[in-house]
């Protein structure tokens, strides 16, 4: 039956996304919450799994699971395929060289990894910039190498649509600023940032560009070499990916520069007491024994949006977007937070008088899934006076019905708090 | 098991959230501390003034959601005129109850038994217990502001 499943998927290219298809893909979304059909707009937190990716981590654990690089045993060749074929996958997605690819535990391992082997090289008076939108994953590892380093921290600040202004960005880069460490997509307003134009301006005082993908790549389709970044970072379980596996771009001149990160087996040549002598890239950023499973299921992932078509599901879910917009804007009491002019599928907002914790229990009643807080972004919640909001975030499988069931159940709210 | 919205949001919590009582700065409070709740941003200082080992006057401060907001408005009335052992008794009866390990007393809990459909929803007995380890720890003597996480 999943073999049939996964056959089913949508493979119409340059068409509308047929999301009743789609959803039958996706087993977790066939259920009551609450005694309501779930509604689930918590994609920006993790994704649902379709089929194709569960049967990606069932068929590596009950066929070929053994370990990689390592046996000359069938099973360990066909592991060590699978493995570096989900590299290949990725490297492919991206836009980027196999070699280019470094897997990790997700996003945050990534930026965490650039912060400590790259900033490595960094010396007091150097400084880092990065922007009031970043998700705390992409704040700390910056705040905890500035400390390590003596570099400074600096940060660009948004206008109230949630924009970086480039002028004052822009203002910030000088010939000391090492490293710039900025969100594709943000993860608590929904603003696409101009990340090709970032890359522009910062390679010209010769500073490396970070760019956290997290909330990106599930959206629109991102091209490495377009972007001309120097390090790119995402997370496989918000790309309909299992959770705990994620994905380091870096530039091969980078990557083959830098210091390892952790140390352990992989990501040796060889080792004595006295010395060792490390791996090449990727391997020497992958010490111990990799996520293999989860590789392989990020790869099921990909090739799965790969093959709905990354521009339909775009499409798709800007409809979702400008309808979840207006109907929220219509209600009586509402405000949406975050309205700038290039947005992904994300609505952050705010019921005059109803704290986000308590719309979020009110919608969870009505079966339907958000997040309320300050989404891991602290600074940015101050920066509209907010202590949180309540955000929708929407993937490839809702629908336009799930956006009516969030405005009814936002109404009720209201109705309970009035 | 479905439970109706309303036993979370009773009369008495959503008159309470909306229209919190001891909501301000005391003067001469002897102690006060500030709670904070890190995943929702709730945040409320607590204000007490102890005289004679008893809760001469309370009062707080500070915002968050319905929950947490009744709950520190009924703990001010709760606890006025109570030595520090009763605060601590009716704490204690209070997290049984939010917690669902113990059905609701109205006799030893009084207007504090509104808050037992708490135990429905695990993710908001934290909204309702922040205010009382405030006050617990402003009566213990801390500095150090209390935190949930
Ligand atoms: C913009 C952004 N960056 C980084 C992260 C961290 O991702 P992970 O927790 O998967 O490492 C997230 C996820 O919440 C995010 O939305």
């Amino acid at each position: 039956m999943s073999a049939t499943r996964t056959a089913t998927v949508n493979t119409s290219r340059g068409n509308a996304l047929d999301v009743a298809r789609v959803r039958a893909d996706f087993p977790a979304l066939h259920q009551q919450v609450n005694g309501r059909p779930l509604v689930y707009l918590d994609n920006a937190a993790t994704t649902q799994k379709p089929q194709a990716v569960l049967d990606a981590l069932l068929g590596f654990y009950s066929r070929d699971c053994a370990n990689v690089h390592r046996g000359v045993h069938a099973l360990s060749q066909r592991a060590t395929d699978a493995y570096e074929g989900a590299r290949e996958t990725v490297a492919r997605f991206l836009n980027a060289r196999p070699r280019e690819i470094v897997f990790t535990r997700g996003t945050t391992e990534a930026i965490n990894l650039v912060a400590y082997s790259y900033g490595s090289r960094l010396s007091p008076g150097d400084e880092i910039l990065i922007t009031e939108l970043e998700h705390h994953s992409n704040i700390v590892p910056w705040q905890m190498l500035a400390e390590r380093t003596g570099a400074r921290l600096r940060v660009a600040p948004i206008n109230d649509r949630g924009e970086i202004i480039l002028e004052e960005f822009q203002r910030l880069l000088g010939p000391r600023t090492r490293i710039v460490a900025v969100a594709h997509v943000s993860n608590a307003l929904g603003t696409v940032n101009p990340v090709e134009e970032i890359c522009r301006l910062a390679h010209t005082y010769g500073a490396r560009v970070l760019v956290d993908g997290a909330q990106a790549v599930p959206h629109l389709a991102v091209d490495v070499r377009a972007l001309d970044c120097d390090f790119y970072a995402f997370s496989g379980h918000k790309i309909y990916g299992p959770t705990g596996i994620g994905v380091l771009f870096g530039r091969w001149e980078l990557l083959e520069a830098m210091p390892p990160y952790q140390g352990g087996g992989d990501m040796i040549r060889s080792v004595t007491f006295e010395k060792t002598l490390y791996n090449d890239p990727p391997y020497r950023f992958e010490a111990g024994t990799p996520h293999i499973a989860g590789a392989i299921g990020l790869a099921a992932a990909i090739e799965y949006v790969t093959r709905l078509g990354l521009e339909e599901i775009r499409r798709h879910e800007q409809q979702l977007l400008q309808a979840a917009t207006r109907a929220l804007e219509e209600i009586p009491g509402v405000r949406i937070v975050g309205t700038a002019a290039h947005k992904a599928a994300v609505v952050s907002f705010v019921l005059d008088g109803v704290h986000p914790h308590d719309v979020a229990t009110v919608l969870d009643h009505e079966g339907v899934a958000v997040r309320a807080g300050h989404h891991c972004a602290q600074p940015l919640m101050e920066r509209f006076g907010l202590p949180a909001t309540t955000r929708a975030s929407f993937a490839l499988y809702n629908t336009l019905e799930e956006v009516d069931a969030l405005a009814r159940a936002v109404r009720r709210a209201r109705e309970l708090f009035d | 098991m479905k439970v109706a919205l309303e036993d979370l949001y009773q009369q008495l919590i959503m008159d309470h959230g909306r229209r919190p009582r001891n909501f301000r700065v005391l003067q001469d409070a002897t102690h006060h501390l500030e709670g904070y709740n890190p995943l929702c941003g709730d945040r409320f200082t607590v204000y007490l003034k102890i005289a004679d080992g008893r809760v001469a006057d309370v009062s707080f401060q500070g915002s968050g959601c319905a929950i947490s907001t009744a709950s520190a408005s009924l703990m001010t009335e709760a606890v006025k005129g109570k030595t520090e052992d009763e605060v601590e008794k009716l704490f204690e009866a209070f997290h049984a109850v939010v917690t669902g390990k113990r059905a609701p007393d109205a006799a030893s809990l009084g207007k504090l038994a509104a808050f037992a459909g708490v135990a429905a929803y695990p993710v908001r007995v934290k909204c309702a217990t922040l205010p009382w380890h405030t006050l617990k720890g402003a009566l213990a003597g801390s500095k150090q502001p209390v935190s949930t996480e």
